[in-house]
């Protein structure tokens, strides 16, 4: 299952604080199963997150990055209320998004 | 920086001996830095939705949900049911921990066939959580921050502590190993885990309440009885099954030296 999120941003001072938890199994391609076959590499490949049309943090992920990604930075110039989205997509073309208030 | 002593204390150690190692163990290295980066976050909270949605959903031959499943406190009354567990229940006539219970109830209510789901209930690599630990996962949320309360009052629950503190000093197998071999003293620890002194309250209380928790090295979250069959796997004695008077015994055991204790499950565990 992948897709789901979970987000908070939080406005402190100036900059606002984002938490996201992904789901996510980020499969590097490189694991085998019990039977001993390849798990074919499933991860996100690049996540973006935009507050209204400006996109406030882009970048690109490989397969190093965990299962179940966690992911936290902060930005400059939103305000409380304002709608935060991330989204995400990965090597074999699902992508997922979430929106949220910054509190 | 802060790396770099770490490391001669480490290459110091082999000359020292002892008096280091007891140093170390409230050390547990990156570790508990990621922890606290997370805070309140826990990828479990995902596998807790999952639980909470098979609960509600009619599952099995008889096609209804776990609703009815009494957990201790009555039919469907899950909130804080998991701070009481395990415990005697009348209908079964014997001790049962969370995961004998839930078994319990699929195969009383729902009509599951016991061996098709005691088989193999925890998922393997490559999966995401098994029906299993996704209800264990949701019931012990929410009993988290509730205060440990695990009875003692009806015999068959003084019994399972008593054999369960029996099994837990009980050396066996290959290593001559018992649970008490790593788990009687404080300030101990295999590699970079501490190991809980589980003979005392706080050493249990630091431990126990954590449990199940999310394991970020299996992404997914492992429950108590995973955990026990992972302590015997590691002592290299046999199997221990799913719902087994064993696997009852030695958690009442741990969870009664707990007592007093705060639930924190879903934990975050490596």
């Amino acid at each position: 299952m992948a897709g789901r999120m979970r987000i908070r941003a939080q406005k402190k001072g100036d900059n606002t604080e984002v938490k996201v938890l992904m789901q996510h199994p980020m499969e590097t391609g490189l694991r085998k199963d019990d039977a001993g076959e390849t798990i074919p590499a499933h991860f996100i490949t690049h996540v973006t997150a935009t507050v209204g049309d400006r996109t406030v943090m882009e970048s690109q992920w490989g397969a190093a990055v965990s299962q179940n990604p966690f992911l936290s930075f902060r930005f400059q110039g939103a305000e409380k209320g304002d709608k935060l989205k991330i989204a995400w997509k990965d090597n074999q073309g699902e992508t997922a998004e979430t929106t949220t208030s910054i509190r | 920086m802060a790396r770099m002593p770490r490391l001669l204390t480490a290459l110091a150690m082999p000359l020292c001996g002892l008096t280091l190692s007891a140093a170390f163990a409230q050390d547990d290295g990156t570790f508990s830095e990621y922890r606290e980066m997370f805070g309140d976050d826990n990828p479990a909270v995902f596998v807790i939705d999952e639980g909470a949605a098979i609960w509600t959903e009619a599952r099995g031959p008889e096609e209804v949900s776990l609703e009815q499943c009494d957990l201790g406190l009555g039919p469907g009354k899950v909130e804080g049911a998991y701070a009481q567990l395990p415990r005697y229940f009348e209908d079964a006539d014997r001790v049962m921990d969370l995961e004998t219970r839930l078994i319990h109830c699929m195969v009383e209510l729902q009509g599951f066939d016991r061996d098709e789901i005691t088989t193999d209930p925890y998922s393997g690599r490559g999966e995401t959580d098994s029906t299993l630990e996704a209800l264990a996962a949701y019931v012990a949320s929410k009993s988290e921050g509730k205060t440990i309360d695990i009875p003692q009052s009806h015999p068959a629950e003084k019994q399972a502590y008593k054999a369960g503190e029996a099994l837990f000093w009980h050396r066996a197998g290959p290593y001559d190993f018992a649970c008490a071999t790593c788990h009687r003293q404080d300030d101990k620890r295999v590699r970079l885990q501490d190991l809980p002194n589980l003979t005392t309250a706080d050493g249990a209380r630091s431990s126990y309440p954590d449990w199940p928790a999310y394991r970020i090295s299996q992404g997914v979250v492992r429950t108590m009885e995973w955990r026990m069959r992972n302590c015997m796997r590691q002592q290299r004695l046999p199997m221990l099954k799913v719902g087994s008077e064993a696997a009852v015994s030695i958690i009442t055991y741990m969870g009664v030296n707990a007592n007093g204790g705060t639930i924190a499950a879903p934990g975050l565990k490596r």
